[in-house]
Protein backbone atom coordinates (compact mmCIF):
# COMPACT_ATOMS: atom_id res chain seq x y z
CA UNK A 1 0.00 0.00 0.00
CA UNK A 2 1.23 3.50 -0.81
CA UNK A 3 1.63 5.89 2.11
CA UNK A 4 2.72 9.47 2.82
CA UNK A 5 5.08 10.17 5.72
CA UNK A 6 3.52 13.38 7.06
CA UNK A 7 6.35 14.31 9.42
CA UNK A 8 9.90 13.11 8.89
CA UNK A 9 13.10 15.00 9.69
CA UNK A 10 15.00 13.42 6.84
CA UNK A 11 18.04 15.70 7.12
CA UNK A 12 18.86 13.55 10.16
CA UNK A 13 18.34 10.23 8.37
CA UNK A 14 20.47 8.24 5.98
CA UNK A 15 19.90 7.58 2.31
CA UNK A 16 19.36 3.94 3.29
CA UNK A 17 16.34 5.10 5.31
CA UNK A 18 14.82 6.65 2.18
CA UNK A 19 15.30 3.33 0.40
CA UNK A 20 13.70 1.34 3.22
CA UNK A 21 10.76 3.75 3.31
CA UNK A 22 10.31 3.51 -0.47
CA UNK A 23 10.38 -0.27 -0.29
CA UNK A 24 7.67 -0.12 2.40
CA UNK A 25 5.39 1.96 0.12
CA UNK A 26 6.35 5.55 0.92
CA UNK A 27 5.67 7.87 -2.03
CA UNK A 28 6.05 11.25 -0.31
CA UNK A 29 7.67 12.79 2.76
CA UNK A 30 6.63 16.03 4.42
CA UNK A 31 9.56 17.52 6.35
CA UNK A 32 9.03 20.38 8.82
CA UNK A 33 11.91 22.57 9.91
CA UNK A 34 12.94 21.70 13.44
CA UNK A 35 15.57 21.86 16.18
CA UNK A 36 19.05 20.59 15.40
CA UNK A 37 19.53 19.39 18.99
CA UNK A 38 21.47 22.55 19.79
CA UNK A 39 20.62 26.23 19.44
CA UNK A 40 21.87 27.88 16.27
CA UNK A 41 23.89 31.04 16.74
CA UNK A 42 22.71 33.11 13.81
CA UNK A 43 20.12 33.46 11.07
CA UNK A 44 22.81 32.47 8.56
CA UNK A 45 22.58 28.93 9.90
CA UNK A 46 18.89 28.91 9.03
CA UNK A 47 19.64 30.09 5.50
CA UNK A 48 21.81 27.03 5.00
CA UNK A 49 19.23 24.77 6.64
CA UNK A 50 16.44 26.10 4.42
CA UNK A 51 18.62 25.51 1.35
CA UNK A 52 19.14 21.93 2.49
CA UNK A 53 15.38 21.45 2.95
CA UNK A 54 14.46 22.97 -0.39
CA UNK A 55 17.29 21.80 -2.63
CA UNK A 56 19.36 18.87 -1.38
CA UNK A 57 16.65 16.79 0.35
CA UNK A 58 14.19 16.78 -2.58
CA UNK A 59 17.00 15.50 -4.82
CA UNK A 60 17.97 12.79 -2.34
CA UNK A 61 14.36 11.63 -1.95
CA UNK A 62 13.73 11.62 -5.70
CA UNK A 63 16.34 8.88 -6.17
CA UNK A 64 13.77 6.57 -4.59
CA UNK A 65 10.70 8.04 -6.34
CA UNK A 66 9.69 9.81 -3.15
CA UNK A 67 8.26 13.31 -3.41
CA UNK A 68 9.80 15.56 -0.74
CA UNK A 69 8.01 18.68 0.54
CA UNK A 70 9.10 20.97 3.35
CA UNK A 71 7.80 23.50 5.87
CA UNK A 72 9.91 26.44 7.02
CA UNK A 73 10.17 28.28 10.33
CA UNK A 74 12.22 28.87 13.44
CA UNK A 75 11.22 25.89 15.56
CA UNK A 76 9.61 26.01 19.04
CA UNK A 77 12.76 24.93 20.88
CA UNK A 78 14.45 28.15 19.74
CA UNK A 79 11.33 30.30 19.95
CA UNK A 80 12.36 31.89 23.24
CA UNK A 81 15.01 33.90 21.37
CA UNK A 82 13.01 36.84 20.03
CA UNK A 83 15.99 38.52 18.40
CA UNK A 84 16.89 35.42 16.40
CA UNK A 85 13.21 34.92 15.56
CA UNK A 86 12.98 38.39 14.03
CA UNK A 87 16.05 37.77 11.88
CA UNK A 88 14.94 34.34 10.69
CA UNK A 89 11.42 35.52 9.87
CA UNK A 90 12.88 38.09 7.49
CA UNK A 91 14.70 35.33 5.59
CA UNK A 92 11.84 32.86 5.16
CA UNK A 93 9.84 34.66 2.42
CA UNK A 94 12.57 34.30 -0.19
CA UNK A 95 12.25 30.50 0.11
CA UNK A 96 8.46 30.30 -0.07
CA UNK A 97 8.40 30.18 -3.86
CA UNK A 98 10.61 27.08 -3.94
CA UNK A 99 8.70 24.23 -5.60
CA UNK A 100 8.71 21.91 -2.58
CA UNK A 101 7.72 24.43 0.11
CA UNK A 102 4.14 23.81 1.23
CA UNK A 103 3.89 26.06 4.28
CA UNK A 104 5.13 27.36 7.62
CA UNK A 105 6.08 24.80 10.25
CA UNK A 106 6.60 23.16 12.58
CA UNK A 107 5.82 26.16 14.73
CA UNK A 108 4.37 26.16 18.23
CA UNK A 109 5.49 26.08 21.83
CA UNK A 110 7.99 24.13 23.89
CA UNK A 111 7.57 25.15 27.57
CA UNK A 112 4.68 27.55 26.87
CA UNK A 113 6.39 30.84 27.70
CA UNK A 114 5.39 34.39 26.78
CA UNK A 115 8.19 34.62 24.22
CA UNK A 116 7.28 31.27 22.65
CA UNK A 117 3.69 32.40 22.21
CA UNK A 118 4.83 35.69 20.65
CA UNK A 119 7.09 33.76 18.25
CA UNK A 120 4.20 31.43 17.40
CA UNK A 121 1.93 34.38 16.61
CA UNK A 122 4.62 36.00 14.44
CA UNK A 123 4.76 32.82 12.37
CA UNK A 124 0.98 32.68 11.99
CA UNK A 125 0.99 36.26 10.72
CA UNK A 126 3.74 35.38 8.27
CA UNK A 127 1.74 32.38 7.03
CA UNK A 128 -1.37 34.49 6.55
CA UNK A 129 0.55 37.30 4.84
CA UNK A 130 1.97 34.84 2.31
CA UNK A 131 -1.10 32.57 2.04
CA UNK A 132 0.73 29.57 3.44
CA UNK A 133 -0.55 26.44 5.16
CA UNK A 134 0.56 25.80 8.76
CA UNK A 135 2.01 22.78 10.55
CA UNK A 136 2.07 23.04 14.34
CA UNK A 137 4.14 21.15 16.90
CA UNK A 138 2.58 20.61 20.32
CA UNK A 139 4.80 20.37 23.41
CA UNK A 140 5.87 17.08 24.94
CA UNK A 141 4.82 15.21 28.06
CA UNK A 142 3.51 17.37 30.91
CA UNK A 143 3.44 20.46 28.67
CA UNK A 144 1.27 18.98 25.93
CA UNK A 145 -2.15 19.66 27.44
CA UNK A 146 -1.39 23.25 28.40
CA UNK A 147 0.47 23.91 25.16
CA UNK A 148 -2.27 22.49 22.95
CA UNK A 149 -4.89 24.60 24.72
CA UNK A 150 -2.71 27.71 24.32
CA UNK A 151 -2.17 26.87 20.65
CA UNK A 152 -5.89 26.60 19.92
CA UNK A 153 -6.73 29.69 22.02
CA UNK A 154 -4.34 31.73 19.87
CA UNK A 155 -5.35 30.22 16.54
CA UNK A 156 -9.05 30.98 17.00
CA UNK A 157 -8.22 34.67 17.39
CA UNK A 158 -7.34 34.76 13.69
CA UNK A 159 -10.72 34.92 12.00
CA UNK A 160 -9.21 34.69 8.52
CA UNK A 161 -7.46 31.39 9.33
CA UNK A 162 -8.97 28.32 7.66
CA UNK A 163 -8.68 25.40 10.12
CA UNK A 164 -8.62 22.98 7.18
CA UNK A 165 -5.23 24.41 6.24
CA UNK A 166 -3.75 23.90 9.71
CA UNK A 167 -2.42 20.61 11.10
CA UNK A 168 -1.85 20.45 14.87
CA UNK A 169 0.58 17.60 15.32
CA UNK A 170 1.66 15.16 18.04
CA UNK A 171 -1.87 14.73 19.43
CA UNK A 172 -2.46 12.30 22.27
CA UNK A 173 -5.50 11.03 24.13
CA UNK A 174 -6.02 14.21 26.15
CA UNK A 175 -5.60 16.61 23.21
CA UNK A 176 -6.89 14.93 20.05
CA UNK A 177 -10.55 15.72 20.86
CA UNK A 178 -10.03 19.45 21.33
CA UNK A 179 -8.05 19.71 18.09
CA UNK A 180 -10.66 17.93 15.98
CA UNK A 181 -13.55 19.78 17.62
CA UNK A 182 -12.08 23.06 16.36
CA UNK A 183 -11.91 21.79 12.78
CA UNK A 184 -8.14 21.41 12.46
CA UNK A 185 -6.28 18.47 10.98
CA UNK A 186 -4.22 16.53 13.48
CA UNK A 187 -1.36 14.06 13.52
CA UNK A 188 -0.64 10.99 15.62
CA UNK A 189 3.10 10.55 16.01
CA UNK A 190 4.51 7.04 16.36
CA UNK A 191 7.60 7.86 18.38
CA UNK A 192 9.16 5.80 21.17
CA UNK A 193 8.57 6.83 24.80
CA UNK A 194 7.60 10.48 24.44
CA UNK A 195 4.69 10.24 22.00
CA UNK A 196 2.25 7.52 20.87
CA UNK A 197 2.61 3.75 20.52
CA UNK A 198 1.10 1.80 17.64
CA UNK A 199 -1.66 0.33 19.81
CA UNK A 200 -2.61 3.67 21.37
CA UNK A 201 -2.71 5.35 17.96
CA UNK A 202 -5.17 2.74 16.70
CA UNK A 203 -7.23 3.12 19.90
CA UNK A 204 -7.58 6.85 19.19
CA UNK A 205 -8.56 6.19 15.58
CA UNK A 206 -11.24 3.78 16.80
CA UNK A 207 -12.55 6.33 19.31
CA UNK A 208 -12.51 9.45 17.15
CA UNK A 209 -12.88 8.08 13.61
CA UNK A 210 -10.43 8.66 10.74
CA UNK A 211 -11.46 12.11 9.49
CA UNK A 212 -8.71 14.76 9.53
CA UNK A 213 -6.28 12.39 11.27
CA UNK A 214 -2.84 11.77 9.78
CA UNK A 215 -0.06 9.43 10.91
CA UNK A 216 3.68 10.00 11.03
CA UNK A 217 6.91 8.67 12.48
CA UNK A 218 8.49 12.08 13.19
CA UNK A 219 11.76 10.25 12.64
CA UNK A 220 14.71 12.49 13.49
CA UNK A 221 18.14 12.37 15.14
CA UNK A 222 16.73 10.68 18.26
CA UNK A 223 15.69 7.05 18.68
CA UNK A 224 12.89 6.80 16.11
CA UNK A 225 11.61 4.50 13.38
CA UNK A 226 11.33 5.82 9.79
CA UNK A 227 9.04 2.93 8.84
CA UNK A 228 6.66 3.39 11.78
CA UNK A 229 3.72 4.21 9.48
CA UNK A 230 3.81 0.79 7.76
CA UNK A 231 4.03 -0.71 11.24
CA UNK A 232 0.77 1.04 12.08
CA UNK A 233 -0.81 -0.53 8.99
CA UNK A 234 0.10 -3.94 10.39
CA UNK A 235 -1.33 -3.02 13.79
CA UNK A 236 -4.62 -2.03 12.14
CA UNK A 237 -4.73 -5.29 10.16
CA UNK A 238 -4.06 -7.15 13.40
CA UNK A 239 -7.34 -5.75 14.71
CA UNK A 240 -9.26 -6.49 11.53
CA UNK A 241 -9.59 -2.96 10.19
CA UNK A 242 -10.28 -2.62 6.47
CA UNK A 243 -7.70 -1.76 3.84
CA UNK A 244 -9.93 1.16 2.85
CA UNK A 245 -9.72 2.64 6.36
CA UNK A 246 -5.97 2.14 6.52
CA UNK A 247 -5.47 3.80 3.13
CA UNK A 248 -7.57 6.77 4.20
CA UNK A 249 -5.34 7.37 7.19
CA UNK A 250 -1.91 6.83 5.69
CA UNK A 251 -2.50 8.12 2.17
CA UNK A 252 -5.75 9.88 1.42
CA UNK A 253 -5.93 12.17 4.46
CA UNK A 254 -2.36 13.50 4.11
CA UNK A 255 -2.82 13.76 0.35
CA UNK A 256 -5.98 15.81 0.72
CA UNK A 257 -4.34 18.08 3.28
CA UNK A 258 -1.15 18.65 1.28
CA UNK A 259 -2.97 19.18 -2.03
CA UNK A 260 -4.44 22.37 -0.55
CA UNK A 261 -0.99 23.94 -0.86
CA UNK A 262 -1.36 23.92 -4.64
CA UNK A 263 2.23 22.68 -4.87
CA UNK A 264 1.98 19.04 -3.88
CA UNK A 265 2.37 16.38 -6.53
CA UNK A 266 2.93 12.67 -6.22
CA UNK A 267 6.04 11.30 -7.92
CA UNK A 268 4.10 9.21 -10.44
CA UNK A 269 0.77 10.10 -12.03
CA UNK A 270 -0.56 6.55 -11.81
CA UNK A 271 -0.48 6.77 -8.00
CA UNK A 272 -3.27 9.35 -8.18
CA UNK A 273 -5.50 6.66 -9.68
CA UNK A 274 -5.39 4.75 -6.38
CA UNK A 275 -7.03 7.59 -4.47
CA UNK A 276 -10.50 6.61 -3.32
CA UNK A 277 -13.36 8.92 -4.21
CA UNK A 278 -14.73 8.40 -0.71
CA UNK A 279 -12.18 10.71 0.90
CA UNK A 280 -14.06 13.59 2.60
CA UNK B 1 -16.70 14.57 19.85
CA UNK B 2 -17.75 10.93 19.57
CA UNK B 3 -15.62 8.65 21.71
CA UNK B 4 -17.85 5.63 21.46
CA UNK B 5 -15.97 3.87 18.69
CA UNK B 6 -15.32 0.25 19.50
CA UNK B 7 -12.37 -2.01 18.83
CA UNK B 8 -13.41 -4.55 16.18
CA UNK B 9 -12.01 -7.43 18.24
CA UNK B 10 -14.02 -9.32 20.85
CA UNK B 11 -12.90 -9.31 24.48
CA UNK B 12 -11.44 -12.75 24.12
CA UNK B 13 -9.65 -11.79 20.90
CA UNK B 14 -8.17 -8.68 22.57
CA UNK B 15 -6.87 -10.81 25.42
CA UNK B 16 -5.46 -13.38 23.00
CA UNK B 17 -3.70 -10.68 20.95
CA UNK B 18 -2.50 -8.30 23.66
CA UNK B 19 -2.20 -10.21 26.95
CA UNK B 20 1.43 -11.30 26.69
CA UNK B 21 2.84 -7.89 25.73
CA UNK B 22 0.88 -6.18 28.52
CA UNK B 23 1.92 -8.83 31.03
CA UNK B 24 5.48 -7.90 30.10
CA UNK B 25 4.75 -4.20 30.67
CA UNK B 26 3.31 -4.86 34.14
CA UNK B 27 6.40 -6.86 35.07
CA UNK B 28 8.58 -3.97 33.85
CA UNK B 29 6.67 -1.54 36.09
CA UNK B 30 6.98 -3.91 39.04
CA UNK B 31 10.69 -4.31 38.44
CA UNK B 32 11.09 -0.52 38.23
CA UNK B 33 9.37 -0.07 41.60
CA UNK B 34 11.50 -2.85 43.13
CA UNK B 35 14.65 -1.23 41.71
CA UNK B 36 13.77 2.02 43.45
CA UNK B 37 13.60 0.11 46.75
CA UNK B 38 17.06 -1.30 46.04
CA UNK B 39 18.60 2.10 45.25
CA UNK B 40 22.17 2.77 46.31
CA UNK B 41 21.16 5.55 48.72
CA UNK B 42 17.82 4.10 49.90
CA UNK B 43 16.16 7.50 49.51
CA UNK B 44 12.36 7.22 49.36
CA UNK B 45 11.18 7.73 45.76
CA UNK B 46 7.84 9.11 46.90
CA UNK B 47 9.39 12.50 47.60
CA UNK B 48 9.96 13.02 43.87
CA UNK B 49 7.08 14.83 42.13
CA UNK B 50 7.33 12.45 39.19
CA UNK B 51 6.83 9.42 41.40
CA UNK B 52 3.93 11.11 43.18
CA UNK B 53 2.21 11.38 39.80
CA UNK B 54 3.22 7.81 39.02
CA UNK B 55 1.50 6.66 42.22
CA UNK B 56 -1.71 8.42 41.21
CA UNK B 57 -1.51 6.77 37.79
CA UNK B 58 -1.23 3.34 39.41
CA UNK B 59 -4.41 4.00 41.38
CA UNK B 60 -6.24 4.86 38.15
CA UNK B 61 -4.92 1.68 36.53
CA UNK B 62 -6.47 -0.47 39.23
CA UNK B 63 -9.88 1.25 39.05
CA UNK B 64 -12.82 -0.03 37.01
CA UNK B 65 -13.51 3.34 35.38
CA UNK B 66 -13.25 3.78 31.56
CA UNK B 67 -10.91 6.18 29.77
CA UNK B 68 -7.99 5.36 32.04
CA UNK B 69 -5.42 6.62 29.56
CA UNK B 70 -7.11 10.04 29.31
CA UNK B 71 -7.17 10.37 33.10
CA UNK B 72 -3.56 9.30 33.50
CA UNK B 73 -2.49 11.76 30.79
CA UNK B 74 -4.09 14.53 32.85
CA UNK B 75 -2.42 13.33 36.06
CA UNK B 76 0.96 13.90 34.40
CA UNK B 77 -0.08 17.21 32.79
CA UNK B 78 0.43 20.82 33.80
CA UNK B 79 -3.17 21.93 34.57
CA UNK B 80 -2.37 25.66 34.69
CA UNK B 81 -3.09 28.20 31.97
CA UNK B 82 -0.62 30.96 32.89
CA UNK B 83 2.28 31.34 30.49
CA UNK B 84 5.77 30.89 31.93
CA UNK B 85 7.64 34.18 32.28
CA UNK B 86 10.86 32.67 30.91
CA UNK B 87 12.17 29.40 29.57
CA UNK B 88 13.11 27.32 32.62
CA UNK B 89 14.49 24.25 30.88
CA UNK B 90 14.67 23.00 27.32
CA UNK B 91 13.07 19.62 27.94
CA UNK B 92 9.98 18.36 29.76
CA UNK B 93 10.40 15.90 32.64
CA UNK B 94 7.32 13.73 32.14
CA UNK B 95 5.23 15.00 35.06
CA UNK B 96 4.13 18.41 36.18
CA UNK B 97 6.01 19.80 39.19
CA UNK B 98 3.58 21.99 41.16
CA UNK B 99 6.20 23.41 43.51
CA UNK B 100 7.75 26.10 41.27
CA UNK B 101 4.26 27.17 40.22
CA UNK B 102 2.93 27.94 43.72
CA UNK B 103 5.82 29.75 45.35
Amino acid sequence: MYYIEMHGHMVSRTTDDYREMAMAGCVAVSEPAFWAGWDRQSADSFDDYFRQLTDFEPKRASQFFIRHVSWLCLNPKEGEDRRLTAEVLKRIPKFLDRPNVVGIGEIGMNRVTHNEVDTFIDHIRLALDYNQMILIHTPHLEDKYKGTRATIDNLVKFQNLDPNCVLIDHAEEHTVGMILEHGFYTGLTLYPNTKVSLARAVDMIEKYGPDRITISSACDWGPSVPTAVPQLMLEMRRRGHSEELIRKLVFENPLKFLMQSGKFELPRLDIHATVSHTAP
Amino acid sequence: MNKQGRCPLTTSQIIDEYFIENRTRILDVAAYLDRLLRSADSQPAGEDFRMQAFEQALHILSSTEPNKVDHIQLVFSDPTTELKAHLDTKSASGAWNPVPEVR
